[in-house]
């Protein structure tokens, strides 16, 4: 059953200027078509100013469509009576660690979500304490978010969203602002909710290395799928992604080139594993 | 240098005082600054000292945190006791300087003043470092609650004080960053007069705000993405309940406020 859905969507940013002229329209989405699989792991490639972050917004109706119409658990975005039971079921992280903690104390953060949504007081404590445990950080319930390494804010912030029990969460580039170390423990955090608790991810990103366990992977560029496939499958593609101004993680660049310059080894490796393989079964 | 502000200054401890209720702490500080300003004489005076060596007892905070306080209104206690000590008219003057003169009576109100301003700063700080900020936006939410009939937005108020709360450490660390980044750039914030200072911090501020207001926008989303919609048809996670010795507390305070109502009456 497909989560999320996006038919033809259009958003346009319209800039006024001060009489309230249409000074400039800039087309963020252009008439995208997305369908999204409950329970998997999918990823948004772009580089800036694909479109990417504002079709993530759209997710949590954050955003409104310009044209065309996009389904959240077979919930039509537009309509104003589905805002609060979307935004229930499809949770947001966004891009700075610190800007989307509220509380002073990282169990009362984490609480922030149940309590919005009225749930009972013993209630929210069970999901508070799940949900750090869920993203290891349990024995951090305690501290001031002020303490915390990005990575962990992050995980915080993550656990925030998990404990008001979404089917589905959308991270819009949690690992921008992270160093590498950060990064991992993010990601890693979040293939564990997808695999032992079955949530639908969609991870916008524009780091390639991130993608590679993705199951599905849709590349984006001026407001436009350009791309979609499995990581696999993209990644061969290295030619064209290079058009829409992304790199290949450089396993898969190195493969390429060797490829290129004429070694008979298959196309869109993606880990150091399958090239050492490919290089061996050569020999 | 900014990084070492502390705010608020808790004092974490295990005691009863710790475990009330912040309404309790809140009502408990205005009925004890409301009995400052009442008590008249010597009896009065030692319910009153009696009511706050209790408490300072109960809250297992070191005495010398208590009175730390003392010292930044030092000034403002000296000029306080001087201005009352030779500006109080009287019969009999005790004392003569130049055009100075000193009554009994610009002794007693300076003394009485005195006393005043130091159990007002030491008695207010037994409740600030005996309950966490939170608490005690916690306690203000809940204990103004009534205030909402008439139209006082008091979630929202509690809720700003809290986001204040939580940023003010952050937006400190940022000025830090900023004012680094300009003196590399060869900002000078340190020489100069009021004037030159002032303008020099323009370069500070400005991208301070801005940076300010990109965050609330930042946040306001995220409250937003995760259904924020103010006050109604929320519930707390941590909601505040009266146990058995908050309503003890009550009694005693009130209890002490009736005592030093009948000594003032009584002039004692």
């Amino acid at each position: 059953m497909s989560i999320v859905k996006a038919k033809e969507l259009v958003h346009e940013y319209i800039r006024r200027d001060e009489e309230g002229n249409v000074e400039m329209i800039q087309t963020a989405l252009d008439h995208v078509n997305i369908d999204i699989e409950e329970g998997s792991f999918v990823a948004v490639l772009g580089h800036n100013g694909s479109g990417k972050s504002t079709f993530a917004k759209h997710v949590n109706v954050l955003l409104k469509p310009t044209e065309g119409t996009m389904w959240v658990d077979g919930k039509d975005i537009s309509n104003p009576i589905f805002t609060y039971p979307i935004r229930r079921e499809a949770g947001m992280v966004f891009q700075n660690p610190d800007n989307q903690i509220v509380a002073s104390v990282v169990e009362e953060d984490v609480g922030f979500g149940p309590e919005n949504i009225g749930v009972e007081p013993d209630e929210i404590w069970r999901r508070v304490e799940e949900s750090l445990k869920s993203v290891g950080m349990l024995k951090y319930r305690n501290h001031s978010p002020n303490k915390l390494s990005g990575g962990q804010k992050q995980r915080v912030a993550i656990a925030g969203v998990m404990a008001m029990q979404p089917k589905c969460i959308i991270l819009d580039e949690p690992t921008a602002m992270l160093d590498p170390n950060g990064r991992k423990e993010v990601l890693e955090a979040v293939h564990e909710l997808n695999r032992k608790k079955g949530v639908t991810v969609i991870l916008i990103t524009h780091y390639m290395e991130e993608v590679v366990d993705a199951d599905r992977v849709f590349v984006m560029d001026s407001g436009k799928v350009v791309m979609d496939g499995t990581p696999r499958e993209i990644f061969t593609r290295v030619e064209e992604l290079k058009e829409h101004r992304l790199d290949v993680p450089q396993i898969t660049l190195l493969a390429y080139e060797l490829k290129k310059s004429g070694l008979d080894i298959p196309d869109g490796i993606l880990t150091r594993e399958e090239l050492t393989e490919a290089l061996c079964r050569l020999s | 240098m900014l990084r070492d502000i502390t705010l608020g200054q808790y004092y974490p401890a295990d005691s009863v005082i710790h475990k009330l209720d912040p309404r309790v702490k809140l009502v408990g500080t205005l009925v004890y600054i409301v009995s400052l300003f009442l008590f008249k004489g010597p009896v009065g005076f030692l319910v009153i000292t009696a009511f706050l060596a209790l408490s300072i007892k109960l809250s297992k905070v070191p005495f010398l945190y208590m009175v730390k306080g003392l010292k930044a209104i030092m000034i403002l206690m000296i000029i306080t006791a001087l201005f009352n000590l030779f500006l109080t008219p009287g019969e009999t003057p005790i004392f003569t300087l130049g055009p100075l003169k000193m009554y009994p009576e610009g002794v007693k109100t300076a003394i009485f003043m005195l006393i005043r301003l130091s159990y007002l700063i030491v008695g207010t700080s037994v409740m600030t470092l005996t309950t966490t900020p939170n608490q005690l936006t916690d306690g203000l939410e809940k204990g103004l609650m009534p205030l909402s009939v008439i139209g006082v937005p008091v979630h929202a108020i509690a809720m700003m004080m809290s986001i204040a709360l939580r940023f003010i450490p952050i937006l400190i660390e940022e000025t830090d960053l900023i004012m680094k980044a300009q003196m590399a750039r060869g900002a000078d914030f340190e020489t100069g007069g009021i004037i030159k200072k002032a303008k020099n911090m323009v370069p500070l501020l400005v991208p301070l705000f801005v940076s300010a207001f990109r965050r609330a926008d930042d946040l306001a989303m995220a409250m937003e993405a995760r259904c924020y919609t103010g006050g109604k048809g929320r519930t707390k996670m941590k909601p505040l309940k009266y146990s058995g010795n908050d309503a003890r507390a009550y009694l005693l305070t009130f209890v002490f406020l009736a005592v030093v109502i009948v000594l003032r009456i009584y002039n004692l």
